[in-house]
């Protein structure tokens, strides 16, 4: 789960990593008045606070003269949309004069199969393009989970970007909190960007990014509550409250399979065989009828659904308790696309029982279903 | 023959009196699968089902039964407690089917079995399988048959859809491994193309894949340094968009890195043959036989 800057900084702030003041304005009126406040008359910069990267360049960041000047900015950043979301805050922070920036980011790293601690000299931009153009510029420490970030380790990092010792000493203990937070929180990812040095010395963390581990939200309700809904598509938002995992696409077959694999295959299969999937959609392990009327209530919802392919390999789920769920949704939903239904493995006969009996044919074979659908879907 | 499990595997069930747990090791026990132990918290000394004794902790039924296979049906929440508790144990192989478990908790996991020679399965995987007779996990014993192909996968009914085709054309399998979905897993895929190398009954490899890391290109790699007998590859997430996690926690492609395109042109590179679509499996393997 993503976290917005706003959120993001609020973390580091109650961790002890020296955080600029700044606050959250939903209009113009509102960012007029914490310009004014937090400016003290001089320049503030209004950033939108939105799940996507390349704000800046998307014209979701602008630096402010005044207070009058940040209300302009806000009226016109609020309602914009980028990367397809839209922008429903902005934050207002004072401008700070800025002599260097740096950058410092903890993930976890699958190859070493443990938190890795990044840093780099060159701050401010994104650093998956430092990776890819000058990764020799990219300071990494495998961080033993036991130990923690060493306070040797944080300075001898530390000293890599930073000649003075006093910064050194301040961002090798930023290096550390950071380090905590992004523990304490269950993050996946958490990065300064840029860790700015302001003309008086001082360090400051102008830009904040975390992502938590979604299978940390059970144990930290607190952080499953800073979660933004307005920030997915609402049928994505219907999915998870239903217990499924679903992702909205571009393509006109629904898909609704049983395991992510095998949902992953099949949306490659209908594009093999010249369709494009509207989504990907996994039911899960449970064979519970009632999942399965979600999922095509979900499904049904999208107008650009042409036709509906179901793929089931039944093992754990018994494709009886598929085949049930769909006729009875089809009974609550009355459906006005074609229906391709392919079942096969556990109980697979009396799946086909079933959906005889209600008017359904049954194919076993997922190419051929595939095809079915793709031909559907092109018809309608 | 077949790697990991086999006739000697002594298996002790964490979770046996749970909804899964219960329901998972009656499917084990009627494969054939020396069920030896339960271990559920405060349940121990009944029997279950009339036949496996259950314990209040893995050392216990080590102490008592021998078990040296564990498998793990416990809930998310206390899953990586119960992988610490079977390493403290000293069981050899331990097999995680729980999904869900914190990407942070997994690090503390794994060196914690690794000092202690341990092996991990998962988490987040469907287990494994070396049929005739033995199976540990939830892989549908009528869907395999005894053979010579080994298969290693990231996905569960994936995996089963290509089993499924593999023995409807009469080629059976020595072990089905499901090394499991999640960012952080015990087993890789080199852990397991290294064991069926050296397995004297296996013939052949099937590798699933999916997006998301780089597990698939160093297997590449291994592939064409060390392994001498074919291996038929598979990729799923051609189409995933970036930057969503398809399901598994660990299918998630992050920037440009860990597509299904990159994946597959690092297999085409290492001589493994790669399916466009499931159903080229039976058509690749006897080419490459």
């Amino acid at each position: 789960m993503n976290l917005h800057e706003y959120q993001a900084r609020d973390i580091l702030r109650r961790h002890g990593i020296p955080v600029p003041a700044a606050e959250l304005a939903t209009t113009a009126d509102e960012a007029r008045a914490i310009a004014a406040r937090l400016g003290g008359g001089g320049a503030v910069v209004v950033k939108a606070q939105v799940h996507a990267g390349g704000r800046g360049k998307a014209g979701g960041v602008r630096l402010a003269r005044d207070a009058g000047e940040a209300a302009a900015h806000a009226a016109k950043i609020l309602g914009m949309t980028i990367k397809g979301l839209t922008v429903h805050r902005v934050l207002i922070a004072p401008a700070a004069e800025i002599t260097a920036e740096t950058y410092v980011g903890i993930v976890v790293d699958r190859s070493s199969q443990r938190p890795v601690l990044m840093v780099s000299a060159a701050g401010g931009v994104d650093i998956e393009e430092v990776a890819a153009q000058a990764p020799e510029k990219i300071h990494r420490l495998a961080v033993d989970p036991r130990y923690g970030v060493l306070p040797h380790q944080a300075l001898g990092l530390a000293l890599k970007l930073y000649r003075d010792l006093t910064q050194a000493r301040a961002a090798a203990d930023i290096m550390q909190r950071l380090y905590g937070a992004f523990y304490a929180v269950g993050a996946s990812l958490a990065e300064v960007n840029p860790l700015a040095t302001t003309a008086d010395g001082a360090l400051a963390a102008l830009d904040a990014k975390i992502v938590i581990d979604d299978n940390e939200l059970d144990r930290h309700p607190e952080l499953a509550a800073l979660r933004d809904s307005t920030a997915e598509a609402p049928s994505e938002v219907a999915a998870r409250q239903a217990g499924l995992t679903f992702i909205k696409l571009e393509g006109s077959v629904g898909c609704c399979v049983n395991g992510a694999g095998l949902a992953m295959a099949t949306m490659d299969l209908v594009k093999y065989y010249g369709g494009e999937p509207a989504n990907f959609l996994d039911i899960g392990g449970s064979s519970n009828p009632q999942k399965v009327v979600s999922a095509l209530q979900i499904i049904t919802a999208d107008p650009s659904v042409r036709a509906i392919l179901f793929n089931i390999f039944g093992g754990i789920t018994r494709c009886d308790d598929v085949a049930n769920g769909i006729v009875q949704a089809t009974e609550q939903i009355p459906l006005e696309v074609p229906l391709v239904i392919r079942l096969t493995g556990t109980n697979e006969d009396l799946a086909v029982a079933v959906l005889t009996k209600a008017g359904f044919s049954a194919l076993t074979d997922m190419d051929e279903a595939v095809k079915q659908a793709v031909a559907k879907a092109r018809a309608a | 023959m077949s790697v990991f499990v086999d006739q000697h595997t002594r298996l002790v069930v964490q979770g046996i009196t749970g909804r899964d747990g219960s329901f998972h090791t009656r499917q084990m026990i009627g494969y054939g699968t020396q069920v030896v132990a339960g271990v559920t918290p405060g349940k121990g000394g009944q029997v279950f089902d009339g036949v496996v004794p259950v314990f209040d902790t893995v050392a216990d039924a080590v102490a008592e039964t021998r078990a040296n296979t564990s498998i793990i049906y416990v809930p998310a929440a206390v899953a990586a407690s119960a992988i610490f508790e079977a390493g403290d144990a000293g069981i050899a192989l331990v097999v995680c089917i729980t999904e869900g478990i914190p990407v942070l908790d997994m690090t503390r996991v794994l060196p914690y079995l690794h000092e202690r020679g341990a092996r991990l399965i998962g988490p987040n995987c469907p287990g494994l399988i070396s049929p005739p007779r033995s199976k540990v996990g939830i892989i549908p014993g009528n869907i395999c048959r005894p053979g010579r192909i080994g298969v290693v996968s990231r996905s569960g009914t994936l995996t089963y859809e290509i089993v499924h085709q593999l023995s409807g054309a009469g080629y059976g399998q020595s072990t089905c491994v499901g090394i499991g979905g999640d960012p952080l897993i015990g087993t890789s895929f080199i852990h397991c193309l290294s064991a069926f190398q050296a397995d004297p009954d296996t013939d052949a490899v099937i590798m699933i894949g999916e997006i998301g890391g780089t597990d698939e290109q160093q297997a590449a790699e291994f592939v064409q340094q060390a392994m001498s007998k074919p291996v038929i590859g598979f990729i799923a997430g051609q189409t995933a968009p970036p930057g969503r996690r398809m399901g598994h926690a660990g299918a998630i492609i992050s920037g440009s890195s860990g597509t299904a395109a990159e994946k597959m042109a690092a297999f085409a590179r290492a001589g493994i043959a790669v399916m466009k679509r499931p159903a080229d499996v039976v058509a690749l393997l006897k080419e490459r036989l």
